[in-house]
């Protein structure tokens, strides 16, 4: 038999059928939904007179508009509260399970998957959600999908889908101390640029791969998508298994056995044709920072603003000057120069309890600087928070002076009251430093939850080694 | 879903790479609940001087004068000319449904970010790809001749241009025959119902644990 990647074996194992022009029925085993991208799908549904294929296939959670302050408090904003409890009453009237903002297994969408073992190695995962690529970390073929694709997997169970390309990328040897799953994302997203996995579906590996924890490998799948490839993926491992043992959703006794002999065969063999290998020296990875208004626009943390007249290509030295022009920094300048207003750790990519616990290493016994108006903790969900408050973190971050909120995607998009004021600065744990993602006129610049918190306790960028 | 078969229409410049779905649709519009009415907040953050919420009446806004469709016959215009990586980031559908209330039906691009192109083909608007150096020269054109308009004519895959050159694009087979029958592909889906169930029957003995 032929060598396979890990994406060949997960795409084998899900077509329904296939037509003459490779067009192809993939049969979905996981589908999250919120309450953003879904309620159109549901009308949709209705009139149709349609119902869901399989509703246990299906959980839901409300994240995008929540709001991140007491959860005794109603929902102040009524085009959001229409929105959830629009959630809600689909939900009932479909009987599908929905985490509501009173259930403290609530939180963002990436994160309770997992969490809860609904996410398995081997399964496919769609989301109206581009950040679904997080799935793959457990070796599932996860992808984002638009509302009328919501609308299709409810109604049928399965994506009509084209097969995408093989791509590798091998993050080879060991980081450097104090360098995060973050920090190597954000440095392969530079290399390949944003469109350079356009196309593709990314399988992640090498030794620094393999020796991040599922909360790492979770971050690095989750920015799949920043590097344009919809689907990230890692091979499964002991790390995966012992992960998934024992949590809700997750198989038992007999069952769980051999779903653990199968789950064992969820990587690439040897010799497997990959379509474009990329390379990355894992060593030489520096705590990293987004300068500019896309993914790729980062460097580390010891480099300087890069300068649009030394760059050749005069579209893209036409959107450099752009960015610099929106984020109202300087070529040349230094990037621990750079000065910030507030700081953000917290969604679907670094909100796990991994990510506290490193902000929380740095801010233990250091203040928020006197310029940053606003640091904010936003914990991944429920759970995360009930854990992290097991541990004393909550304690530090607040001692230090950063606000601890309650879960949900929050200033990561700011639907909810979490935004950045027009030319507001932010060191922000996550995913997109686009113009306005985080509040009009606001300036975001993408970093580790190290990274953040150490800007917060010194008010600009600084290697948190030099800390 | 509306069918595409052949326009004719203004082609708008938008020159810049890497236009991710959080400019063409701002957040704030995404709390609606309807698949409709998105039209008036395409590009939101850059085509108006002041801030803009869910509710307001956007006519009496403030328009920047700068933006390319604000600026007369661009703000007729039905073909959208774009750079890089159109649609990146989010993959809100909302995106689509802007642009298509707006009255784009075709984006043209040397490339999409795929979700995005995927969305597009749900609602009718054809995104095509074209070599780089063919969307520059298409650049050079309609920046030197306000009005610039272009035939798109999906049947035949061709674009035909002013002075009659034609530029043939690519398509796939099953996409373009939705988009020309306006197709729901969910009615198409479940003709196959038959074997979603087989596939099932035989999935849940390798894999209980899936079901």
């Amino acid at each position: 038999m032929t060598a396979r990647t890990l994406y060949d074996k997960l795409w084998d194992a899900h077509v329904v059928r296939t037509e003459e022009d490779g067009t192809a029925l993939i049969y979905i085993d996981r589908h999250l939904i919120h309450e953003v991208t879904s309620p159109q799908a549901f009308e949709g549904l209705r009139l149709a007179n349609r119902g869901p294929w399989r509703t246990d296939s299906l959980l839901a959670v409300p994240d995008h508009n929540v709001p991140t302050t007491s959860r005794n408090e109603a929902i102040t904003d009524p085009v959001a509260k229409l929105q959830v409890d629009t959630l809600e009453q689909n939900c009932q009237e479909f009987s599908i399970t929905e985490f509501n903002m009173g259930d403290i297994r609530q939180g963002i969408v990436h994160v309770i998957g997992p969490e809860q073992g609904a996410t398995l190695p081997g399964m496919t995962v769609v989301c109206g959600d581009s950040h679904t690529s997080t799935h793959g970390a457990f070796g599932a073929l996860a992808h984002g999908v638009g509302t009328s694709e919501v609308e299709h997997v409810m109604a049928t169970q399965c994506l009509i889908q084209n097969k995408m390309k093989n791509m590798l990328v091998s993050v080879d040897g060991q980081v450097q101390p104090g360098i995060t799953a973050k920090d190597i994302v954000l440095a392969i997203i530079g290399k390949i640029g944003t469109a350079g996995g356009n196309g593709y579906a990314i399988e992640f590996a090498g030794e620094a791969i393999a020796d991040l924890s599922m909360e790492g490998r979770m971050t690095v799948c989750n920015m799949a998508i920043e590097g344009g490839a919809r689907a990230g993926m890692v091979a499964v491992d002991q790390t995966t298994i012992d992960y998934v043992k024992g949590r809700p959703y997750a198989p038992t006794g007999e069952v769980w056995d051999r779903a653990v002999a199968a789950w064992t065969d969820l990587k690439s063999d040897e010799g497997a044709h990959f379509d474009k290998v990329v390379r990355l020296d894992a060593a030489s990875i520096q705590p990293q920072v987004t300068w500019g208004t896309s993914p790729e626009m980062e460097v580390a943390i010891d480099a300087n603003v890069p300068d649009p007249e030394s760059e050749a290509d005069e579209v893209k030295a036409n959107g450099m000057r752009k960015a610099l022009a929106y984020m109202d920094l300087k070529a040349g300048m230094p990037v621990t120069a750079i000065q910030l207003d507030k700081v953000f750790i917290g969604s679907c990519t670094n909100s796990r309890i991994e990510d506290m616990r490193a902000a929380a290493a740095v801010a233990k016994g250091r203040k928020v600087a006197a310029n940053i108006k606003l640091a904010m903790v936003v914990p991944g969900s429920g759970l995360v928070k009930q854990q992290a408050e097991a541990e004393g973190l909550d304690v530090i971050f607040k001692e230090a002076g950063f606000e601890w909120r309650e879960p949900g995607c929050s200033m990561c998009l700011a639907m909810n009251a979490d935004r950045l004021e027009p030319g507001e600065r932010c060191a922000s744990t996550s995913n997109r430093n686009f113009e306005g993602r985080q509040g009009q006129g606001g300036r975001t610049h993408l970093v580790s939850p190290a990274m953040a918190a150490a800007a917060a306790v010194t008010g600009h960028f600084i290697n948190v080694n030099d800390l | 879903m509306q069918k595409f078969t052949e326009i004719t229409g203004i082609v708008a410049p938008m020159d810049r790479p890497n236009v991710d779905t959080d400019a063409i649709i701002p957040k704030q519009y995404l709390k609606s609940i309807k698949r409709s009415g998105f039209g008036p907040n395409a590009f939101d953050d850059w085509r108006y001087l002041d801030p803009g919420e869910p509710g307001m009446d956007h006519s009496k806004r403030r328009p920047n004068p700068e933006f390319v469709l604000n600026q007369k016959p661009y703000d007729q215009a039905t073909i959208l000319l774009a750079r890089e990586n159109f649609g990146c980031g989010s993959s809100r559908e909302h995106a689509v449904w802007a642009l298509d209330d707006f009255g784009f039906r075709a984006v043209i691009a040397p490339s999409f970010a795929d979700i995005f192109f995927n969305n597009s083909f749900k609602s009718g608007m054809l995104p095509i790809v074209l070599d780089a150096t063919v969307v520059e020269q298409l650049f050079k054109e309609v920046e030197s001749d306000k009005g610039y308009q272009l035939t798109i004519d999906l049947e035949s895959q061709k674009i035909s241009k002013p002075n009659g050159d034609v530029i043939p694009f690519e398509v796939d087979e099953f996409r373009k025959y939705c988009l020309l029958n306006g197709l729901d592909d969910i009615g198409l889906t479940l003709k196959h119902a038959a074997d979603i169930r087989t596939y099932e029957e035989t999935r849940k003995q390798q894999a209980p644990w899936l079901f």
